[in-house]
């Protein structure tokens, strides 16, 4: 059994089912993309995973080390090891970056407000987000700012990184992590993404397009269409869709430069 | 009087605000209120002619007065049935070691003689009807700062009571100032002298522990021209099934260049009725802020006034509401210019939960003649659930066209997608709530000194977690 197993999701949004059973796995260490033209299912894909309340499971598992995922609430999810890297970010007025995530950190230990112990201190916390702030070029004031107000597309990104390097997951999903990525904001992601890869961490990046794919090489590619997983390869599937684009499977007016866009 | 229980905080404002002390009083008025009480108040107070006859004439205009009826459902509160006065101690102490053992054990478990220790110049603490404990830093009382309970105030200082008491609020002003103005015991008497800076705020601490307790504290604040003074106030009471009242007036003068700043957090059990009347006068230059918290009691009807009285003044009010389960919190504020040239601002922040209602009720008024006058109310709800209300009444009186009024309302809910993102970084969902509302009321925790930013954090935590399912 792999680490992270979805087997035959079925998934609908307002009644009309989207993800039509999708089977995947990905062990620790691998990098997996999925990619799909628009419509495919790939918010879908990572919202249902995540735990979204708009979204309604219909069938199917999903399991993270052998434990099952779909009847657990979002933040039971996360303290099991799943990250999920937004592609829109979601603005919260007042609270301070470092709140969050100092909260979120003393979520997944455990610290309930009462067992001090628990609590990450001060000296900790700096020296966890010393490197990868560095690594995004993240300013240290970016921590008294409010979660995602205010901050550039570029800005919004990077943090969503930042709490993936500081949370440690073990599955890790990037939703359309480059779009809205200007190319100097990119190569700092990617380098931080990279700085990661391996060891007990599992990586599925759902993306459009291969630009991503780029910086970051996959170990697998899957293509998704229609709410099913039509190919899955290596990486050259990946090197195929530029040159061909999703036009095998959706009828999309130039696609191949689609899917190469903004390289 | 029989009264649902509407006992909702859960069982952390119990422990934590909700216990009570036996009652063993010097003395304990009857119930109901009567002239032959008043005169009885007036006279263990031993206070002048003067202010027995104010008191009495008060409580024909109380009587005479029609309940209001434009704000919160105050149909249920029973006068017959409340104690007016209740003395718990023989005199006033300088020392905590002089308060009778009940009381001091009161005051400890809420944390009033710590917070002394580490980061206040003064300290009123008051229990049922009086003050019992008071101190200030010795330097202070040096440069002529008074900081005293009001009847010692009226006792040691009858001419600044003559010249002022009762000038900012008349007891006509309305019902329940009449009713202060009849029944007052306690509150803080504050002078700041000519251009002495109080960097270090003084605080009171009210506290009602007997049940059916009308607590009618009265503060009377003078700043004298260029001096600065930050004044704290907290509340609480025990939990019980019938209502107390708490009606307090505070008159503030803010004379030329001064600046006074009175903060509040209000978290009276959800059995008492808080009808307090709050307003200031300030003139030339003067700066009048008031930073005003309501977390607690079963109806809250509150409105802290500026009035804007000579050029220059600046009158803010910043304000939070919280209403949980069956409680209405009616606030809001008033700012009346007087004078041309004179600035106002008003924030209000209210958030709704399981059924609970906030209002938000103000008024700005320009007077004729008061040009280049600048006021802006902005006003935010949040909505924590569908059964909860919010509603605004904002008014706008002006006799002046060279005016600049803006005027902004935001109603929200706490969205989906917000306690997604939360979550699935590993918060749970009442923590989630929580950090949202912190948020939410961000711009009034960051006006207040560190520690009690604090403690209101922990306080809408307790709020949040209390009152789940």
């Amino acid at each position: 059994m792999a680490d992270f197993e979805i087997k035959d999701l079925r998934v609908g949004v307002e009644g009309r089912e989207i993800l039509k059973g999708v089977s995947l796995q990905v062990n620790r260490g691998e990098v997996h993309a999925v990619m799909g033209p628009n419509g495919s299912g790939k918010s879908t894909l990572s919202n249902a995973l995540m735990g979204h309340p708009s979204y309604q499971v219909l069938g199917g598992e999903v399991l993270l080390n052998g434990q099952s995922l779909l009847e657990l609430q979002p933040d039971q999810r996360a303290r099991l090891g799943l990250y999920l890297a937004f592609q829109y970010p979601i603005v919260v007025p007042g609270v301070t970056m470092a709140n969050f995530l100092r909260t979120a950190l003393n979520a997944q230990r455990g610290y309930d407000g009462k067992d001090k112990a628990k609590a990450i201190g001060p000296k900790e916390f700096r020296e966890l987000l010393a490197e990868p702030m560095n690594t995004l070029r993240i300013d240290k004031s970016f921590l008294s700012r409010y979660v995602n107000e205010g901050f550039s597309g570029g800005e919004k990104k990077r943090a969503e990184i930042l709490q993936m390097a500081v949370l440690r997951p073990t599955m890790a999903l990037l939703d359309e992590t480059d779009s809205g990525l200007d190319i100097d904001s990119i190569k700092y992601v990617s380098e931080s993404i990279n700085s990661m890869r391996g060891g007990e961490l599992g990586i599925l990046i759902i993306t459009h397009y291969t630009r991503i794919l780029k910086f970051i090489q996959p170990d697998y590619v899957h293509v998704l269409v229609n709410g099913q997983v039509v190919r899955s390869g290596g990486s050259e599937v990946a090197d195929q869709l530029e040159n061909t684009g999703y036009s095998e499977w959706v009828d999309e007016p130039a696609a191949a430069a689609a899917v190469a866009e903004e390289v | 009087m029989a009264v649902a229980p509407r006992i909702n905080v859960g069982d952390d404002y119990k422990e934590k605000y909700g216990f009570f002390d036996p009652e063993n009083y010097v003395f304990k008025a009857k119930r109901g209120l009567s002239p032959e009480i008043i005169q009885e108040i007036s006279w263990m107070k031993q206070e002048p002619e003067w202010m027995a006859k104010l008191r009495l004439r008060a409580l024909d205009i109380f009587r005479k007065k029609p309940m209001p009826t434009w704000g919160a459902d105050l149909s249920k509160i029973d006068f017959e049935n409340i104690f007016y006065y209740l003395k718990s101690s023989e005199k006033q102490s300088t020392s905590w070691d002089d308060v009778p053992d009940d009381i001091k054990r009161t005051f400890d478990r809420l944390g009033v003689p710590q917070a002394e220790r580490k980061f206040l110049a003064g300290v009123a603490a008051q229990y049922e009807s009086e003050v019992v404990y008071h101190s200030l830093h010795k330097d202070l009382e040096k440069k002529g700062v008074l900081f005293l309970d009001t009847d010692s105030g009226l006792r040691d200082h009858p001419e600044l009571f003559q010249e002022y008491f009762g000038t900012v609020i008349p007891a006509a002003d309305n019902k329940f100032a009449a009713l202060n103005t009849a029944a007052w015991s306690g509150g803080s008497f504050i002078y700041v002298p000519k251009g002495v800076k109080v960097d270090i705020p003084l605080q009171a601490y009210f506290r009602i522990n007997a049940e059916n307790m009308g607590q009618f504290e009265r503060t009377l604040i003078i700043c004298d021209e260029d001096s600065f003074v930050h004044y704290i106030e907290g509340c609480t009471a025990p939990i019980y099934t019938t209502d107390s009242l708490h009606s307090a007036v505070v008159e503030i003068i803010v004379k030329k260049g001064a600046r006074c700043r009175y903060t509040t957090i209000q978290n009276w059990s959800t059995n008492v009725y808080n009808l307090v009347t709050k307003r200031a006068l300030a003139y030339e230059g003067a700066t009048m802020e008031w930073v005003d918290g309501n977390l607690g009691s079963a109806v809250t009807m509150k409105y802290p006034s500026v009035y804007l009285m000579e050029p220059g003044a600046k009158g803010d009010v910043l304000s939070i509401a919280f209403a949980g389960k069956g409680q209405h919190q009616d606030a809001g504020a008033k700012m009346v210019h007087a004078a041309p040239n004179t600035t106002s601002t008003i924030t209000s922040k209210s958030i709704s939960k399981a059924g609970g209602r906030t209002s938000y009720r103000g008024l700005v008024k320009v007077q004729p003649g008061s040009s280049h006058v600048k006021s802006f109310v902005k006003c935010d709800a949040l909505l924590l659930d569908d059964q909860s209300i919010s509603d605004t009444y904002p008014y706008i009186e002006c006799d002046e066209s060279e005016v600049t009024i803006g005027h902004e309302a935001t109603v929200s809910k706490v969205s989906d997608e917000q306690l997604f993102y939360l979550m699935s970084r590993g918060i749970s969902q009442v923590e989630a709530e929580t950090m949202i509302v912190n948020g939410f009321i961000e711009p009034f925790t960051k006006e207040l000194p560190l520690e009690y930013a604090v403690e209101l954090n922990r306080l809408i935590q307790l709020e949040m977690e209390g009152s789940v399912g």
